[in-house]
């Protein structure tokens, strides 16, 4: 096992947690609060598979990950406060 | 994969190991911890710090060419929204009445909501405190 292995398998623990946290999540702000985190942390999956593969290509996707991670937090937030999308 | 020989490469590996230690701290909270607002700030920092420490790795270890500029956008990125994020959950939340853990001891915005007309519907019958 190489040190690109032991990362890769940590961050699919973190995210299997985060999964078990989003299904028995026992209120709906705790689903919310769990999909948030996960992609967070698909941000750092991204990192570790740039660092693996040489290829910049898994930066951009992280980019991305974030901005789009970032607008469905707040829409979740917005929408878990009982409040439409145009409001 | 990884370059003894090379200083820098080793720090790189350090700071993501480190990272990855926050990462699993703050999903082992996010999964052990009682209520939703402790999920929220134990899953959150740790989450954060851990993840701009992998992309710190990732600056360290390729230099400052097309990866390292954008790890550091990205970490910056990530720095700004996610406790943005969080603060947007956490007050929708409040908001929508999710109540408090028993052990709690303070609710500071249900306090400095109550002249603004703007409280939870579970803050209102909640016990003041003494």
């Amino acid at each position: 096992m190489t040190a690109l292995d032991v990362l890769m398998l940590g961050l699919a623990l973190g995210v299997f947690l985060c999964l078990y946290r989003a299904l028995r999540g026992p209120t709906p702000a705790d689903r919310a609060v769990s999909v948030d985190i996960l992609g967070v942390l698909m941000v750092g999956f991204c990192a570790v598979m740039t660092v693996a593969t040489g290829k910049d290509l898994y930066m951009i996707v992280g980019l991305a990950w974030a901005s789009l991670a970032f607008v469905g937090s707040l829409a979740l937030a917005k929408f878990l406060e009982g409040r439409s999308f145009d409001d | 994969m990884i370059d003894f020989s090379n200083p820098l490469h080793l720090l790189a590996y350090g700071v993501m190991a480190a990272g990855l230690a926050f990462d699993l701290v703050g999903c082992i909270g996010l999964v052990r911890l009682p209520d939703v607002y402790n999920r929220l700030q134990a899953g959150t920092k740790c989450v954060t710090l851990g993840t701009c420490l992998l992309l710190l790795g990732v600056l360290l270890r390729f230099g400052f060419g097309s990866m390292g500029w954008k790890a550091l956008l990205c970490l910056w990125f990530i720095a700004m929204t996610s406790p943005t994020a969080a603060h947007a959950i956490a007050r929708a939340a409040h908001r929508a009445g999710y109540a408090l853990w028993k052990g709690s001891v303070g609710d500071r915005y249900a306090e400095d909501d109550e002249g603004r007309n703007i409280q939870p519907a579970a803050a209102a019958d909640r016990p003041k405190e003494a």
